[in-house]
């Protein structure tokens, strides 16, 4: 197989193993996620036009933020519920009086 | 002033979104063939560290430079793959003192004792470490630190905005950031960076323990409700209950 673009073909190839790794967490297992993001990667394997491949190893780079922000989310909820009581905390509610008082 | 250096401790703890199960002879949590992974709220410190570091590149004139971001761990060997995240975040070094597997945990007082000493060797300015640890839970770690050192501490550090002098202890509460993901490429390349292994011997620190586990128990299982036909019903099973 020879590729139109070496230097394209790499960063495809990078930002394919970077989303391989961040699968590993995937919440519905790597079993999952590996197929899936093959199948995504396979899709477009007949992409020519460099603009288009540009365009697609953007959107695996907006896809990549999303899970990592996905996994953010994930973690900064589950750990709100179980360290944060549901009860206002005293001192932000001092501190929202200081703030009105200025 | 050449610039601060701070000092980050971490711990490797079972992962966040594991159910812990008790092990056999009731002394603790069953820790073999578990996932884990960094102490969650050591993240928000390490992320805290990185951007003190990139707040300072920034605005020189406002922020202070970060010399030195030193990430430190003590625990099992496997503790190295929660220094490597930390490393990959950005830490700039780290250094493990290695714990045998077998060993029973080090209590949050031994801990203190050897952040102390590296925080002398190390002539830390700061020293910015999570409020708690996801497996023990005791949030007495950084409060010792800042004790052992005479130091000030300001402790889970979120949304208020507090002044303190240097050199301090700073601990880490959920809302302060939004904590980088360690990406792959910056996981092999923090493969590079250095860290030093360190054995308790050599370490000098007393870490006798002081605490004594009695047992470790699940707890009660929740019962079930009951319906009830109507109000009157309702009234009869609280009176029941001794609530009204």
């Amino acid at each position: 197989m020879s590729a139109p673009n070496p230097a394209l073909r790499h960063q495809v190839i990078k930002i394919y193993k970077e989303l391989l790794y961040l699968g590993r967490e995937y919440p519905l297992g790597f079993d999952y996620y590996r197929p899936r993001l093959k199948k995504a990667f396979a899709s477009q394997v007949h992409l020519e036009d460099e603009e288009k491949i540009k365009k697609g190893i953007e959107r695996a780079e907006f896809v990549k933020k999303e899970i990592e922000a996905l996994y953010y989310l994930k973690r900064y909820r589950t750990l709100r519920q179980r360290y944060e009581t549901p009860t206002p905390d005293p001192l932000h509610s001092i501190e929202d009086h200081a703030t009105q008082e200025k | 002033m050449s610039g601060l250096r701070v000092l980050v401790p971490i711990k490797r703890v079972i992962d966040y979104a594991v159910k812990p199960r008790i092990n056999k002879s009731h002394t603790g949590v069953e820790t073999a063939g578990v996932k884990h992974s960094m102490n969650p709220f050591d993240e928000l410190s390490i992320e805290e560290a990185v951007r003190l570091r990139e707040r300072a590149a920034k605005s020189p004139t406002t922020s202070p430079r970060i010399a030195d971001i030193l990430a430190f761990t003590a625990g099992p060997p496997k503790a190295a793959d929660a220094l490597r995240t930390a490393l990959a975040m950005g830490a700039d070094r780290g250094i493990h003192v290695t714990v045998a597997d077998d060993a029973p945990p080090l209590e949050p007082l031994g801990v203190a004792k050897l952040l102390a000493q590296v925080a002398r060797e190390e002539k830390a300015d700061l020293v910015i470490l999570g409020k708690q640890a996801i497996d023990g839970d005791m949030g007495q770690t950084g409060q010792m630190v800042a004790g052992l050192l005479g130091w000030g501490q300001a402790t889970q550090a979120a949304q208020e905005t507090l002044k303190g002098k240097l050199p301090m202890v700073i601990t880490t509460d959920l809302r302060l950031n939004e904590p980088r993901y360690a990406s792959l490429p910056n996981i092999m390349k923090a493969k590079k960076k250095p860290v030093v292994k360190r054995s308790l011997e050599e370490m000098g620190v007393d870490v006798e323990r002081r605490l004594k586990t009695v047992s470790v128990e699940e707890p009660p299982a929740r019962e079930g409700g009951v319906k009830v036909e109507n109000v009157d019903g309702m009234i009869a099973k609280l009176k029941e209950l001794g609530a009204l």
